[in-house]
C-alpha cells in the first residue's frame, strides 16, 4: 500500500478499525478529539458500535464490558481523563479484562493546557490505580509508529487479557506525516475459552475482580506478576539509534525521541559519538539493554517534557552503570533540536575535559 | 536550495495558514519527498493567530518542531512580529503587505512584501486565497516541489469536500498560478 | 402420581447458598430473578453484571455468566456487554448505594441512551455492606452510622427518588417500584421485574425496577419490624408504583 499524508490521531482511529476495533466508547478532550470523531463518522458506517460516553468513567467501563466478551474495544482520552480510569485500570488487570487506551498527553497537573506534554508517564507507568498490577504501555514516536503500535496494542490485550495503552502526546496527535497503514499483521488468539457469552452447556463463567477468600488475592497477584515477566521477556522493544560507539546516550520517549534524533545527527555531524536509546515499550521497561548501553557509555542525558518522570526508570536501569542527567520541560514547554544539541554540547565538552583531566592527573 | 525545506506558515484564524501547510504537505507526499505538519492549536484556533511548521525533505524528517526556518509566510502583522526572528539568516519571510506595515527588523534575511489581500481581491472578488496566492509566490520562490503538484492535491481534494467547496478549485488553481506570475514578473520587490 | 410444586431454579447454582443476614431483602429478589429466567429460558444466554455492594456476589449464587463491575458502573459494563452481544440477556443487580448514589449518573445516561438492558435496585435507605452508612436515598430523620443523629435536610438533604428519575428519560421503556414485605407485594414485585425482563426482550428499551428491601442488621430492626418499618415509614417517602410502562398504552 502507499503512504498517505494522515494525521496521528486520525492515522491511530484508522489503526483501531483496521485492527478489529468492534467498539470505540470514548469522551471528548482535546487534543485527541479528532479521534473520537474519527470514530463516530466511520464505526457506524461499518456497523461497528460508537458511544460518546457520560464520562471517561464511563467510556473504561463500557470497554471493560465489551473486553468480558473478548470483543476487541477502545476508548481514547488524555490527561485529566485518564485520570478517572485508574480504578477500572486497575479493576482490569486484576479480572484480566483485554481493552486498549489511548491516552494523547497534554499539559498539566490540573486541567493545565491543551498543549503537547509527557507528564502523564508516571500515571501510565505507576498508575493511579490501586494494588500491585500493570498495563502494557506502548510510546510511538513517529504516525507510522503510532499505527504499527495501536496494531500490537490489540493484539497484546487480547494476547496477555491485560489492559493495554498507547502513550502518546499532542505532537503526534496533532501532527501529520506520511505513513503506510499496511495490514493488522497478527493472528489473535482464540477468546471462546474465557470470554462471557451465556453459560450454555458449560459451567457458568465469572470475570470479577473481587476475591474475599484467604490467600485468594495473593495467589492471584503473584499469578498475573508471572504473566508480566512473560511480557517483559516476549515484548520488550526499544529503538538503538547509533548507540554502538555512543559516549553520551540520550534517552527519551514519544516525539521527543524523534526531536532529540535530529539532535544527535547535528552531533554526529560535528564529531561528537552520541546516541539515541528510545524505549518503545514503557512497560515492559528495556531496563537490562539500558543497562547494558550505560556500562559502555559515559553519560546519560535523559530528555522528556515533564520534570523528571522516565528518569527513575532510566536511573533505576543504569543503576550507577554511568551517571544520569536530566533535561525537560513540563507543562506544555517543547523541546526543539537546538534545545537538545546546545544541552549536548554542553554535556559532552564537560565529558571530554573530566577525561583530559583524568589523563592529566594520571 | 537544496532537498530539504523547513517553512512556517501563519496568519489569523479563517486565512488558511494550516490549509496551506496540508496543500505543501500532499504535495510532498505525490513527489515522494518526507514531510511533517505540526500546527500551533486548540484554543489559539477560534479567531486567534494560528499557525504551522512545515518540513519537506529527501530524506527521513526526525523533528516536526522547527527552531529555525529556511522561510516564513505571514499572511498578517502579527504573525511577521512572532516568527521574524524564526527565519534562518540568509532565508527569506513573505509579508502580506496589506495587513503590515510594520518596519522590518533583519538585514539577514530577504522580504518578499506582497499585498495579498488586494491581489486575491482583485483576482476573484474575494479575500478568502491570500494563503494560496502565498503558496504559489513561495513554491515560484522556492522550486521544492512543482505547482503541478499542488494543482493535482487540490483537484484530488476538490472530489470530495462539499459542492460549495469544489466550486472554488478553479479560484484556487488561478490564485496559485498567479502567486507564482508575481515571482516571475518581480512584481514585487524580492 | 408425583407433582411437582417446588423446584429450585436452574439459574441458580446447585451448591450456591445465600449468605445474607437474617430478614434481608436479597435473597428474594435474587429468587425471583432466577425462577424468571427460567421461565424466559435464559439462563444459558444470560450475562449478569454485579455491582459493589451485598449485590456483589451474584458468581456464588447465580449459575449464569458474570462480569463484574466497580462501584456506581455496572450499567456501563453491561452497556459494553449489550453493545457486543446484542442477543444475549443483560442485566445489573445493584443496591441504592451504588446505582442510585455513586452510580445514578451512570444510571440516568444508560436510561436515556434506552439500552436495552434491565436494571434491579435493592433499596435498603442505606450503604449496607459498609456498615449502614447514610445513602442518596436515606429518609429524612433515618438513624445511620454517618447520620447518628438523624438525616436532616438541612445539612444533607432529601431522598433521591431513583423509579420516578429514571422514568422520565425517554430510553426508559419500564420504571416501576416494588416491595417485598408481603406475599401480594413479592407476586407484584416479581411481575415488575417480568415487565422490565420484557422490555429488554422486546427491544423497548431500558427496564428499571426499584426493589424496597429490608436491612434488619443496620436498621437495628427484627425482620418483622422491618418489614412493618417499610410498610408503614418507607412507602410514604419512597412509594410503590408504576412509573413508567411504554406498553400500558397498547394494553388498554
Amino acid at each position: 500500500m502507499a503512504k498517505v499524508l494522515v494525521k496521528g490521531n486520525e492515522a491511530i482511529a484508522q489503526a483501531a478499525i483496521n485492527a478489529g476495533c468492534q467498539c470505540y466508547f470514548g469522551y471528548p478532550i482535546t487534543p485527541q478529539s479528532e479521534i473520537g470523531e474519527y470514530m463516530g463518522k466511520h464505526m457506524p458506517e461499518l456497523g461497528r458500535v460508537f458511544i460518546t460516553a457520560e464520562s471517561e468513567l464511563a467510556s473504561i467501563n463500557m470497554v471493560i464490558g465489551a473486553g468480558t466478551t473478548g470483543t476487541k474495544a477502545m476508548t481514547s482520552s488524555s490527561s485529566c481523563g485518564i485520570a478517572l480510569m485508574q480504578e477500572a485500570l486497575s479493576a482490569m488487570c486484576c479480572a484480566e479484562v483485554p481493552g486498549v487506551i489511548i491516552s494523547v498527553m497534554r499539559g498539566g497537573p490540573g486541567l493545565g493546557n491543551i498543549a503537547p506534554a509527557q507528564g502523564d508517564y508516571f500515571q501510565a507507568l505507576k498508575g493511579g490505580g490501586n494494588g500491585d498490577y500493570k498495563i502494557i504501555v506502548l510510546s510511538p514516536s513517529t504516525v507510522q509508529e503510532a499505527i504499527d503500535l495501536t496494531y500490537r496494542a490489540f493484539h497484546l490485550a487480547l494476547k496477555y487479557r491485560n489492559p493495554v495503552m498507547l502513550l502518546a502526546d499532542g505532537v503526534l496527535g496533532q501532527m501529520m506525516e506520511p505513513a503506510d497503514f499496511g495490514e493488522y499483521p497478527y493472528k489473535d488468539p482464540d477468546v471462546t475459552q474465557w470470554a462471557l457469552d451465556g453459560a450454555n452447556n458449560r459451567p457458568a463463567r465469572n470475570i470479577v475482580s473481587l476475591h474475599m477468600p484467604e490467600g485468594e488475592m495473593e495467589m492471584l497477584t503473584n499469578r498475573i506478576f508471572k504473566k508480566y515477566e512473560e511480557v517483559a521477556k516476549n515484548e520488550t522493544t526499544y529503538e538503538d539509534y547509533l548507540l554502538s560507539d555512543a559516549k553520551l546516550v540520550l534517552t527519551a520517549f514519544g516525539s521527543v525521541g524523534r526531536v532529540a534524533k535530529a539532535a544527535v545527527k547535528r552531533a554526529r555531524d560535528n564529531g561528537m559519538k552520541v546516541g539515541l536509546f528510545r524505549p518503545v515499550t514503557l512497560f515492559p521497561f528495556p531496563d537490562k539493554d539500558l543497562h547494558d548501553v550505560a556500562k559502555k557509555a559515559d553519560m546519560i542525558l535523559d530528555l522528556e517534557l515533564n520534570k523528571g518522570q522516565m528518569l527513575l526508570d532510566v536511573r533505576s536501569a543504569v543503576f550507577g552503570a554511568c551517571p544520569v542527567e536530566f533535561y525537560g520541560r513540563p507543562a506544555g514547554g517543547l523541546l526543539t533540536p537546538d534545545m537538545i544539541y546546545n544541552k549536548i554540547t554542553e554535556l559532552y565538552s564537560k565529558l571530554e575535559n573530566t577525561q583530559k583531566t583524568e589523563a592529566g592527573v594520571r | 536550495m537544496n532537498g530539504d525545506m523547513s517553512v512556517i506558515i501563519s496568519g489569523f484564524g479563517g486565512q488558511g495558514a494550516l490549509f496551506a501547510g496540508i496543500l505543501l504537505c500532499h504535495a510532498a507526499v505525490i513527489e515522494g519527498k518526507h514531510t511533517t505538519w505540526f500546527p500551533a492549536y486548540g484554543a489559539e484556533m477560534r479567531g486567534g493567530a494560528v499557525n504551522c511548521s512545515v518540513n519537506i525533505s529527501d530524506s527521513d524528517v526526525p523533528s516536526p518542531i522547527i527552531d529555525e526556518a529556511d522561510a516564513v509566510i505571514a499572511l498578517n502583522d502579527a504573525s511577521q512580529e512572532k516568527f521574524e526572528h524564526k527565519v534562518k539568516a540568509g532565508g527569506f519571510m513573505i509579508i502580506n503587505s496589506s495587513l503590515s506595515h510594520l518596519k522590518t527588523k533583519r538585514t539577514d534575511i530577504n522580504y518578499i512584501k506582497i499585498p495579498l489581500n488586494e491581489l486575491a481581491q482583485k483576482l476573484s472578488k474575494q479575500p478568502a486565497f491570500v494563503n494560496v496566492i502565498a503558496l504559489g509566490a513561495f513554491l515560484e520562490k522556492t522550486k521544492i516541489l512543482k505547482i503541478e503538484s499542488v494543482k493535482e492535491v487540490m483537484k484530488e481534494m476538490a472530489k470530495t469536500v462539499s459542492a460549495k467547496k469544489a466550486a472554488l478549485l478553479p479560484n484556487n488553481l488561478e490564485s496559485i498560478d498567479f502567486g507564482a506570475s508575481i515571482i516571475r514578473q518581480q512584481m514585487v520587490t524580492v | 402420581m408425583e407433582t411437582l410444586v417446588y423446584k429450585r431454579p436452574e439459574s441458580l447454582l446447585k451448591d450456591g447458598h445465600f449468605t445474607f443476614c437474617p430478614g434481608c431483602g436479597h435473597g428474594v429478589v435474587l429468587r425471583i430473578i432466577a425462577e424468571l429466567l427460567d421461565e424466559f429460558n435464559l439462563q444459558k444466554d444470560t450475562i449478569a453484571i454485579s455491582s459493589v455492594g451485598c449485590s456483589i456476589f451474584l458468581e456464588k449464587f447465580f449459575n449464569l455468566d458474570v462480569a463484574g463491575a466497580s462501584h456506581g458502573r455496572s450499567p456501563c459494563v453491561a452497556t459494553g456487554v449489550k453493545r457486543c452481544k446484542p442477543d444475549k440477556f443483560v442485566f445489573t443487580y445493584q443496591g441504592d448505594g451504588d446505582a442510585a448514589t455513586i452510580g445514578f449518573n451512570e444510571t440516568i445516561h444508560t436510561a436515556c441512551r434506552g439500552e436495552h438492558i434491565t436494571t434491579i435496585m435493592i433499596n435498603n435507605t442505606n450503604f449496607g455492606m459498609t456498615g449502614g452508612q447514610a445513602s442518596a436515598t436515606t429518609l429524612v430523620g433515618q438513624v445511620t452510622t454517618t447520620t447518628p443523629a438523624g438525616r436532616k435536610a438541612e445539612l444533607t438533604g432529601y431522598p433521591l427518588h431513583a423509579a420516578e428519575i429514571i422514568s422520565k428519560c425517554d430510553g426508559t421503556a419500564y420504571s416501576a417500584r416494588v416491595a417485598i414485605t408481603s406475599t401480594k407485594n413479592i407476586m407484584q414485585a416479581k411481575k415488575a421485574i417480568k415487565k422490565a425482563f420484557e422490555a429488554q426482550i422486546n427491544g423497548l428499551g431500558y427496564g428499571f425496577v426499584e426493589v424496597l428491601a429490608a436491612c434488619p442488621t443496620n436498621w437495628h430492626m427484627t425482620p418483622v419490624e422491618s418489614v412493618e418499618h417499610i410498610d408503614n415509614v418507607i412507602e410514604t417517602v419512597h412509594p410503590l408504583g408504576v412509573f413508567k410502562d411504554i406498553t400500558a398504552q397498547e394494553n388498554k
